[in-house]
């Protein structure tokens, strides 16, 4: 291997070495500070390391990792994301009795699993990557041992998820039985022609696999069970770090194999989009739980991320990568409220009812602002970074002439944008007087969320910059 | 750079008046008082500087003044503002009722006053820069961002359905500004194709080479989005139920000013960029506006909810400004414009009365009320001049406008006008009924109650004294918009050929 080749993988590799340092921190002194500040230290180097990877880019490391630019964009975003978690969970988990250490092993080894599917350009590493990433994270759902919620969230997630990576497995079989290779690229040339049954069929099943973990419809059965159970930093990290890396890896997947060229696979990810368009939207109107809210909506914005997918111009892939900052950044942001308002030594469990929020305006109104701004951004509002980003979906699939999906996307955010309301609507609403004093909220969480916000706002009004990064990283 | 000024203003005033209230409401009034004030006297200023170009500019496309920024420079989108005589009278009435909202609501709304007055400034700065863009990206921006702080007015102080109402104006508007957008970026792809440029810009927008039938599905993006604002049956059903439960400065806003963007966005928009399919639809868009004519007379006179009897009114005026505006010719134009000014001085006065009304006996059931007169004559009064108003009697503004529009449409089909005039019968008849049944007969409830003070007399005054100044000599505002209004035709005209 040589020193290129390390150098393209530095990300990676300072990931894998924190995890080994925060694990041997544990076995010399147990000490959640201690233990946060190497995962911190750990991830902002490995993102201050991708500026050295830049250079040496695009670089087929192995024939598992291609790191190129693209890569790179998505391992500074799940770096990021992770960064942001792990200190949500630094907060969320202060007052938890038992160890509190374990989690930011798991956390460093998930964000590892994360990175490696971006970079994977191979079955092998798909898988490995996958099964990183799915293994930590049982472990970080059912972190919270004493809560019936949270250990029945991790087994649900552990027994899906487990089947859906045997289905993948299988899927990868049927294609190499097929095609006699796991490289993605090698795929296009050795497929050409009418796809032959068992090609279609190991698609198929890989598209199960990455359903699953994108958790669209009809693979999204665990999404609202998962969300509540699990503690929000770890939610927050499921929704944002581990489907962002599946974003990315089966965009890979798709456009370097060709498979979305053949008519039944853009078929199955055309109806895929549309009941998650559907579904995610309908489902969460009657909810009345805010974890469940959020993750019905989230089950609705892969939905409109799969129509810039489908679309698959050059613009479409700006417009996906634009779209998973803003989910990124908006999520962190809401999930964010969720954790800092709640607290594992909550016995009554998170704060989470939508009737918990009623009023909060009026007794926090900077955090009460920052969950409208992160709703109005969810909801595809002006001035927020997520209206750019739905703009930049429906501005890809107009160029198409894509107009079914596009105005079944229109039609159906509207119908999202109502429960939306629902939660602003509660913020804003005159407090009851049997109303839960709201918990005390330390300086640096609110910082964060500050910061989460203003990124938020600038980005959405300015979002010139990181549409200049995306084009040049994307390209 | 004025052009900004008038928008930065708003925006960080709203921001001082948010964090003044923690030490004192009075400070807060004040400021967005200054701030609207300010403003005013800004676009007046632009005002009076065009009496004197106003021949030579007509000859030209030129605007009045603007300002030009990159925003997005990759999608080609700029930071462009400009006013000609037809935007900078709209951003009159918006400061001119931006004051009024302020002063309307200075006893009526006593808790949260500090987040109040942030939203009504940020509300009138998205509609002044709805009224102010000129590139299709920054205009569908702001047309987004006033609605905002507008379901913050309603949602918070607004009356007993108002999380209802609030959320139905917020889903209505926004399923149709979507549709407009998608219409936006299928013309901005469309004048891509055809000359290689991506632009937002309007006036490059203007005349772009599309098949007849592409053309008029483009048109009905943004139509939609209009209708639904201005509103046009069967658009409207969010409008009763929103004026109703917002405060009153709401709903002087929600009539005065957000019908008119919609109206505005008719004459800028839809006619100058899709004259061909403007055209073709004009037969479905006279006969919509003769039913919103009618059918908001007729709604109107079945209320017994004083507010929402005055927002029928809005239905059946706006439907005046949707037949003049199809009708496109200069009588019917003209009328159009002037209706708009006029109404929302005509029913913002209305709306201050009632708001007045409710504020002194707590309830808007017209069957609850009756002998007022004798007991608040000023007001009465008041109240019986902007009723006189609505139902178009001659010497006040609206007369003017409605007889323009009908001059006008009588030229393009007289089955039309026949119907619409019966819609200005109808409305004599909920006038006065109004009138009849608050402020005559016996005074059952023994109400007693003060009469007008002076802000509210001044307030009321004003609009007063402006509804007579369009109505016997409309000429100043027909010489604000003529040189714009010439342009508009003459876009659609050159668009055509």
């Amino acid at each position: 291997m040589s020193t290129d080749d390390l150098l393209a993988l530095l990300p990676l590799l300072l990931i894998a070495a924190s995890a080994v340092v925060v694990m041997l921190g544990i076995g010399l002194k147990r000490s959640p500070a201690l233990a946060v500040g190497f995962t911190l230290g750990g991830l902002i180097a490995a993102f201050v390391s991708i500026w050295a990877a830049v250079p040496v880019a695009p670089r087929q490391v192995t024939p598992l990792l291609l790191v190129d630019n693209y890569a790179l964009f998505y391992v500074g975003l799940i770096v990021a994301s992770a960064a942001v978690v792990a200190f949500l969970s630094y907060q969320y988990f202060e007052e938890h009795e038992g160890q509190r250490e374990e989690l930011y092993l798991l956390l460093l080894l998930a964000t590892l699993g994360c990175a490696v599917l971006v970079a994977s350009s191979h079955f092998a590493s798909f898988l490995l990557g996958l099964e990183l990433l799915s293994v930590s994270l049982y472990g970080m759902v059912a972190y919270l041992t004493d809560r019936r919620a949270a250990l029945e969230a991790g087994i649900k997630y552990l027994i899906l998820a487990s089947a859906s990576a045997a289905f993948l497995l299988f899927g990868m079989a049927l294609i190499y039985a097929d095609t006699g290779t796991m490289e993605f690229s090698r795929l296009r040339d050795l497929s050409s022609g009418a796809p032959g049954f068992t090609l279609l069929a190991g698609i198929a099943l890989t598209i199960t696999g990455i359903g699953f973990k994108l958790g669209v419809v009809p693979f999204h059965l665990w999404t609202p069970d998962v969300y509540q159970g699990g503690s929000p930093p770890v939610t927050a990290f499921v929704a944002t770090t581990s489907k962002s890396a599946m974003v990315a890896l089966m965009l890979r997947y798709a456009y370097l194999s060709g498979a979305l060229q053949y008519h039944a696979v853009f078929l199955v990810f055309a109806i895929i989009a549309v009941l998650s368009m559907c579904a995610g939207n309908l489902m969460a109107l009657r909810q009345t739980n805010v974890k469940r809210i959020l993750a019905y909506s989230s089950i609705a914005h892969f939905g409109y991320i799969l129509v810039a997918f489908l679309v698959g111009s050059a613009i479409a892939i700006e417009a996906v990568a634009f779209y998973l900052v803003a989910y990124t950044v908006t999520m962190l942001a809401a999930f964010g409220i969720v954790t800092i308002l709640s607290g594992s030594g909550h016995d009554a469990g998170d704060m989470d009812d939508l009737e918990d929020y009623r009023g909060l305006f009026w007794r926090r109104p900077a955090i009460a602002g920052v969950f409208t701004a992160a709703l109005l951004s969810l909801a595809g509002i002006p001035a927020t970074m997520g209206f750019v980003g739905k703009f930049y979906i429906l501005a890809a699939g107009a160029n198409e002439q894509a107009w079914p999906l596009i105005l079944i996307l229109v039609v159906t955010s509207v119908a999202g944008l109502f429960y939306y309301l629902r939660i602003v609507a509660a913020l804003y609403a005159d407090p009851t007087e049997q109303a839960a004093p709201v918990p005390a909220v330390s300086r640096s969480a609110t910082l964060v969320l500050a910061v989460l916000a203003l990124l938020l706002i600038w980005l959405g009004v300015y979002p010139a910059p990181l549409l200049n990064l995306i084009r040049t990283f994307t390209a | 750079m004025i052009l900004i000024w008038l928008i930065v203003i708003l925006f960080v005033a709203g921001i001082l008046a948010g964090m003044a209230a923690r030490w004192n409401p009075l400070l807060s009034r004040l400021i967005a008082l200054t701030a609207i004030g300010v403003d005013f006297l800004l676009a007046a200023g632009l005002w009076s500087g065009t009496a004197s170009i106003s021949a030579a500019q007509s000859a030209q496309h030129t605007w009045i003044a603007e300002a030009d920024w990159d925003w997005v420079p990759s999608f080609g989108i700029h930071f462009h503002l400009a006013v000609d005589g037809l935007s900078l009278l709209m951003l009159m009435l918006t400061f001119f009722l931006g004051i009024v909202a302020v002063l309307a609501s200075w006893t009526e709304i006593r808790e949260k006053v500090g987040f109040f007055h942030f939203n009504l400034l940020w509300v009138l700065s998205g509609i002044a820069g709805v009224f102010l863009a000129v590139d299709l990206f920054l205009f569908y921006f702001a047309w987004e961002l006033m609605l905002i702080p507008m379901y913050f007015l309603i949602l918070i102080w607004g009356h007993e359905r108002r999380v209802y109402a609030a959320t139905k104006f917020f889903l209505f508007t926004q399923l149709s500004g979507l549709l407009m957008l998608i219409a936006i970026l299928a013309l901005y792809f469309i004048h891509h194709q055809t000359t290689g440029v991506y632009t937002f810009e309007y006036s490059e927008l203007l005349g772009t080479h599309m098949s007849s039938g592409v053309e008029l599905w483009i048109m009905l993006g943004f139509f939609v989005a209009f209708a639904v604002k201005l509103p046009a049956v069967p658009l409207h059903t969010w409008l009763p139920d929103a004026h109703t439960e917002a405060p009153t400065a709401g709903s002087v806003i929600l009539a005065g000013l957000l019908l008119k963007t919609g109206a505005y966005g008719l004459l800028r928009f839809v006619i100058p960029l899709f004259p061909q399919a403007a055209h073709e639809f004009t037969p479905i868009a006279l006969v919509l506006a003769v039913t919103g004519i009618v059918y908001g007379a007729v709604m109107a006179y079945a209320q017994t909810d004083f507010k929402r009897l005055v927002a029928y009114t809005s239905v059946s005026h706006l439907g005046f400004v949707l037949l003049g505006v199809f009708s496109w010719n200069p009588l019917a134009l003209q009328g159009a414009i002037i209706t708009m000014v006029c109404h929302g001085l005509s029913t913002g006065g209305l709306f201050v009365m009632v708001g007045g009304l409710q504020e002194r006996i707590h309830t808007r059931d017209l069957e609850r009320m009756g002998g007022l007169w004798a007991v608040a004559p000023r007001l009465s009064g008041a109240v019986l001049f902007f009723s006189m108003a609505s139902l178009g009697l001659p010497g006040i503004g609206d007369f003017v406008g409605e007889f323009l529009v009908l001059l006008g449409s009588y030229k393009i089909s007289v089955p039309i006008t026949v119907a619409a005039s019966i819609g200005i019968l109808a409305s004599t008849f909920y006038a006065l009924r109004m009138v009849q049944r608050a402020f005559h007969g016996p005074n059952t409830q023994a109400w007693r109650l003060p009469d007008l003070n002076l802000r509210e007399g001044l307030m009321v005054g004003t609009m007063i004294v402006g509804l007579l100044w369009l109505g016997l000599y409309p000429q100043t505002v027909l010489n604000t918009f003529g040189p714009a209004l010439q342009n508009l035709q003459n876009e659609a005209q050159t668009a055509r050929r």
